[in-house]
């Protein structure tokens, strides 16, 4: 059968887990840590999320077909988030636009020192 | 034993047998979730585009909102997604009452997440003017927290949008999920689960564990990020 059984003390365990995990985030963010609080937020968000789809959505107990449709998810994830990132952050590695470009789109952002027109920006 | 209840289910003509059906139908809501992912993926993605471009006015949106709200619901969260496995296990064991108790609970809690973020939070956030296009008025701490991070207000007003679109998308699927709570429990009631298809259950839960996991990235994103000490 693929129904598997777990024992209530191990969902207790992950809850546990869970909301001691909640308790870290949030205290962490009242520290100081820079670039570092971050980080911090997302690797227990990652963390927690893996030992909800482990346990809680009994991924440890399914065919290995559930976890290439994950795998999928993810990497398509990536690809979204990643290539709209490495286009939006480039953007201002050359000085000059392509042919294409309007040179006042390329990088109103990030701007080098003496690069193209700045943007009317509100004070 | 388990057979004898299994023999009782109705299975589709299209499958072989009861547990093919049972792999199948989860199969299913795993690829469900997949394209879910990828449809809260373009609001993620956008934020981290406009974090990154308007880092300071995102840092100052995140020190406006409350984060006693956003801990709550969290926590709620997580207790909503313990009682729902506790109803899935009590599904696999054809445990009608436990199962009832369990949903009933996971109810409970999903409409209060929803209750206190419409009744409170948002309009909380209403009343400060901090609504962009409905009522966008920031308050004179709003506008000093504005400045304390030099950020600017056009930018302040894009990550509201974002934050009501994220939490909004992801409270709309909460609503659904009240809803398919609701239809188990009918089902329950009538049997159709404990004497069928325990599966539904456990399809459910899978639906309400991904809610909860959206969650436990918007917490940090929109409540935490960029820390809380001013």
């Amino acid at each position: 059968m693929s129904e598997h059984v777990l024992p209530k003390r191990l969902y207790f365990v992950i809850f546990v887990s869970l909301v001691v995990l909640t308790a870290i985030t949030t205290g962490v963010a009242f520290i100081d840590l820079g670039p570092f609080n971050t980080v911090v937020a997302l690797v227990i968000a990652v963390f927690k999320a893996t030992l909800v789809v482990l346990f809680f959505m009994h991924l440890k107990y399914q065919t290995g077909m559930t976890r290439v449709v994950i795998v999928a998810a993810l990497l398509w994830l990536a690809v979204l988030i990643g290539i709209t990132m490495s286009d939006v952050f480039t953007r201002h590695w050359t000085e000059k636009g392509s042919s294409w470009q309007r040179s006042s789109i390329i990088s109103p952002y990030r701007q080098t020192a003496s690069a193209a027109p700045r943007l009317p920006r509100r004070a | 034993m388990a057979d004898a209840h299994v023999s009782a289910a109705p299975v589709a003509h299209q499958f072989d047998d009861f547990q093919q059906q049972t792999v199948a139908d989860t199969f299913g809501m795993w690829l469900f979730l997949a394209t879910e992912v990828l449809f809260f993926g373009g609001l993620f993605c956008g934020y981290s585009l406009y974090r990154n471009l308007y880092f300071e006015a995102f840092t100052a949106g995140s020190h406006l909102l409350k984060i006693q709200y956003g801990a709550f619901y969290t926590v709620l969260l997580i207790c909503s997604s313990l009682t729902m496995a506790l109803g899935v296990r009590a599904a696999q064991l054809r445990q009608k009452h436990a199962l009832t108790i369990y949903l009933i609970l996971t109810w409970i809690m999903g409409f209060a997440f929803v209750y206190v973020k419409l009744r409170y939070e948002w309009y909380g956030d209403y009343l400060e003017g901090l609504i962009p296009g409905v009522n966008w008025a920031p308050s004179r701490e709003s506008l000093e927290m504005v400045n304390h991070f030099h950020a600017t207000l056009p930018h302040l007003a894009l990550f509201f949008i974002f934050y009501f679109c994220m939490t909004g998308l992801h409270a709309l699927h909460m609503i659904v999920g009240l809803g398919l709570l609701t239809t188990l429990l009918i089902f329950t009631q009538q049997g159709k689960v404990t004497g069928g298809n325990y599966n539904w259950v456990e399809i459910v839960g899978l639906y309400w564990h991904f809610v909860d996991i959206v969650w436990i990235f918007l917490f940090p994103l929109l409540y935490l990020i960029g820390g809380r000490y001013v």
